[in-house]
């Protein structure tokens, strides 16, 4: 058991990143109630637009200069994208059938993801993204903690915590509290509702950059796919916490991080279960404990609260 | 009413079109045969042109259509212009099934060069079969393509006439990389990984039974999946295996990943691979150093050839956009094989293509015998490479050096 504390950071700084990128899915869905599937691809656009920040500088920079103008530079591409993502495929759809919103969003999606494939220079493989020098800290004798896990240990909750404020404090917040609840209403009171909207995608799409960044410091490299299966995980992270919900979103990130990272772990020291195990079932693990909270509490783990979901 | 009319005139379009394709493909084979009395002949090229492998597959492409140019520059076959059509089909293999049947139904495509992946190639076989298209595969490395699904068990049998390949079969490069492992560089604990794909898992599993024959220890096994970026889970059990070595059978989006946390958890240890984490791209995956990995490959490296040589002075020459990648030379070789088969069905006959030509040239390709690029090119009676060269590379400071080239023996 003494690598269990390795094997939690592992979970938790996985789960961290989940839950930056489920936070999108999220706000969009609990103000439009529309699952935006191109979320992915707005993450893996913020990755690129930071790395773009990073070549444009004077070769050389140190990476802790750099860093501030490239989240700058992932969260203008990630924003752009999100904004005119809204603008342009889901406004005109707004109204319309269900499926058609949701449909357009796997369609962008693919778009988005081909875009890149065939316009950025050398995107047909993984592009290297900056590392930060020097080896891990280590916490303990068993405990080590990667320098761009560090990153997102930190950014994961300021971001968490500005967006808590922001949402419960704000004059901007609380119009999108109202809008969430009751859209009709909320413009009645002379709320603008289509700048609400821009909004929650803008916000998704900022926090999708953050999680970029972490993710290309974290693995060192960034590509045109990386946000398929990062997408899916996380909407299924928000889907475990209570879509709608923001603090479910980043809870449903931890647990499954904390889950898939247990799972490889421990499942094939239980007797019997030695089949079950390892790296190829964790998925299998992760989606077994969504099917039971939604057998227990469709809602989510944190879906109650309807008044809180923006 | 308006269905009546909506009947009639899909009918009509459906015969027009129809009609009008049939004229097409008559027509085309008149001008084919008219210019200047030259044959057309189209190769096929069935490889990843998008996605993830895409970089290999444009490579694969580029080498076949330039082993085309350079046979009409030569005029190596009289009387025979080549052509090369490409179908994409994104290491999926569905996709690549729906490629062959094109591939099949295109009268002008008189062989085939690809896939990339074993799996691909498990779904386009009984297509080409039926079809009696030849199909060359410049790195399909699956020993039950050609040898039948029993073939662990000793029970060769080769499963599809038509399927021939210029790669070196898995069971050849598994065991090459096991004996280096074993003897050349001393590990005795080996940890396994595969990504539970044809390729993989195939490779991973003959490396691992061979390596236990030779007295080693298989100290753990795990899987991941493909196009996942967090593998420190499978490090950290690494770590705590105590393995002073790791293998992996995959490709290398993931293997680089894998090696970078590998080391990231504490493990200085190496990460072998097959071909599939021979590219640069494995060393620019991860962020830190991969020194000290290393990686098998088929045929001698290409600065030791001089037919290589050439392959590379007059692929620059072209300036395609995309570099020959990995498989560049098995697939020059592979397109010039087909090549080959063609001049002998062609002088075989005359000086023209007899009406049977796809069967004549399955026939044939078993018979041809070249020096390519990547060494002498001929086929057993598997379809198999009679090729048998391997080497050993080495990161040396963040590039691929070649330590160890030799012909596998039994």
């Amino acid at each position: 058991m003494h690598e269990l504390p390795q094997t939690l950071v592992n979970g938790l700084t996985l789960g961290a990143l989940y839950g930056l990128i489920a936070i999108g899915y999220t706000m969009v869905y609990g103000i439009v109630q529309l699952i935006n599937f191109a979320h992915g691809e707005i993450f893996m656009i913020g990755g690129f637009g930071a790395l773009t920040i990073y070549i444009w500088l004077p070769s050389g920079t140190a990476l802790s200069l750099a860093l501030p103008l490239m989240l700058i530079g992932g969260i203008v591409a990630s924003v752009a994208i999100a904004t005119a993502a809204e603008r342009f495929a889901y406004r005109p759809l707004r109204g319309g059938p269900r499926l058609a919103p949701l449909i357009t969003a796997i369609g962008l999606s693919i778009a988005l993801q081909q875009a890149v494939w065939a316009f950025y220079p050398d995107a047909k493989k993984p592009r290297s993204f900056p590392q930060f020098e020097g080896s891990s800290f280590e916490i303990l004798d068993n405990l080590h903690i990667q320098r761009g896990d560090a990153f997102l240990l930190i950014a994961a909750p300021l971001c968490m915590l500005a967006l808590g404020l922001f949402v419960s404090k704000s004059r901007a917040g609380r119009a999108m509290q109202a809008t969430a609840q009751d859209p009709d209403t909320a413009k009645l009171m002379g709320i603008n509702t289509d700048r609400i909207i821009v909004m929650a995608f803008a916000i998704g799409g900022a926090f999708a950059a953050v999680a970029a960044l972490s993710h290309g410091l974290k693995y060192g490299q960034i590509n045109f796919e990386m946000g398929f299966i990062a997408g899916l995980k996380a909407f299924t992270a928000a889907v475990l916490g209570g879509i709608g919900n923001i603090y479910g979103a980043m809870l449903g990130g931890v647990v499954l991080g904390v889950v898939e990272a247990l799972a490889i772990k421990y499942i094939q020291d239980i007797p019997g279960m030695d089949q079950l195990g390892g790296g190829a079932w964790k998925d299998v693990w992760a989606f077994t404990l969504l099917i039971l909270v939604l057998l227990v509490r469709p809602q989510g783990l944190l879906g109650e609260r309807v008044a809180d979901r923006a | 009413m308006r269905h009546r009319s909506l009947l009639i005139m899909t009918t009509a379009i459906t015969a027009g079109a129809l009609t009008l394709s049939a004229c097409g493909s008559r027509d085309d084979k008149d001008d084919s045969g008219g210019k200047d009395g030259k044959t057309t002949v189209v190769i096929g090229v069935d490889a990843p042109l998008t996605g993830s492998l895409s970089a290999l597959g444009q490579g694969i492409k580029n080498s076949v259509d330039l082993a085309a140019k350079i046979a009409n520059k030569n005029n190596e076959v009289d009387g025979v212009t080549f052509k090369v059509k490409s179908f994409d089909d994104q290491a999926v293999p569905s996709s690549g099934k729906a490629n062959a049947t094109s591939m099949v139904d295109d009268e002008d495509i008189l062989g085939a060069v690809g896939p990339l992946n074993s799996g691909v190639a498990q779904s386009m076989q009984g297509v080409f079969d039926r079809g009696d298209l030849a199909q060359v595969s410049p790195a399909n490395t699956n020993p039950a393509l050609s040898q039948g699904d029993d073939w662990a068990s000793g029970k060769k049998s080769r499963p599809f006439k038509t399927y021939f390949r210029t790669a070196t079969t898995d069971i050849i490069q598994g065991r090459f990389a096991a004996q280096y492992y074993f003897k050349d560089a001393k590990k005795r604990k080996v940890f396994v990984i595969d990504d539970k794909q044809a390729y993989g898992n195939g490779l991973a599993t003959i490396f691992a039974e061979e390596f236990k024959r030779l007295g080693g220890k298989v100290v753990g096994r795990d899987h991941l999946t493909v196009k996942e970026t967090d593998f420190s889970g499978i490090s950290n059990k690494v770590k705590s295996s105590g393995a002073d070595s790791v293998y992996f059978g995959g490709q290398y989006p993931e293997g680089g990943l894998l090696s970078d946390q590998v080391k990231q958890a504490g493990a200085q240890v190496p990460v072998m691979g097959g071909d599939g984490i021979y590219d640069p791209a494995f060393i620019k995956a991860s962020g830190t150093s991969n020194d000290g990995d290393l990686a098998t490959s088929v045929g001698y490296p290409v600065e030791q050839l001089d037919s290589a040589k050439t392959f590379v002075k007059n692929y620059a020459d072209q300036h395609y956009k995309d570099p020959y990648a990995a498989y560049g030379g098995y697939s020059y070789d592979a397109g010039w094989a087909i090549i080959q088969a063609v001049k002998a069905v062609v002088e075989d006959n005359d000086g023209k293509l007899p009406d049977d030509a796809r069967a004549k040239i399955t026939e044939a390709l078993g018979k041809v015998s070249f020096d390519g690029v990547t060494g002498k090119v001929s086929f057993d009676k598997y379809g198999d490479t009679t090729n048998k060269q391997l080497t050993v590379y080495k990161v040396t400071k963040g590039a691929w050096k070649s330590v160890k080239s030799e012909t596998f023996k039994d």
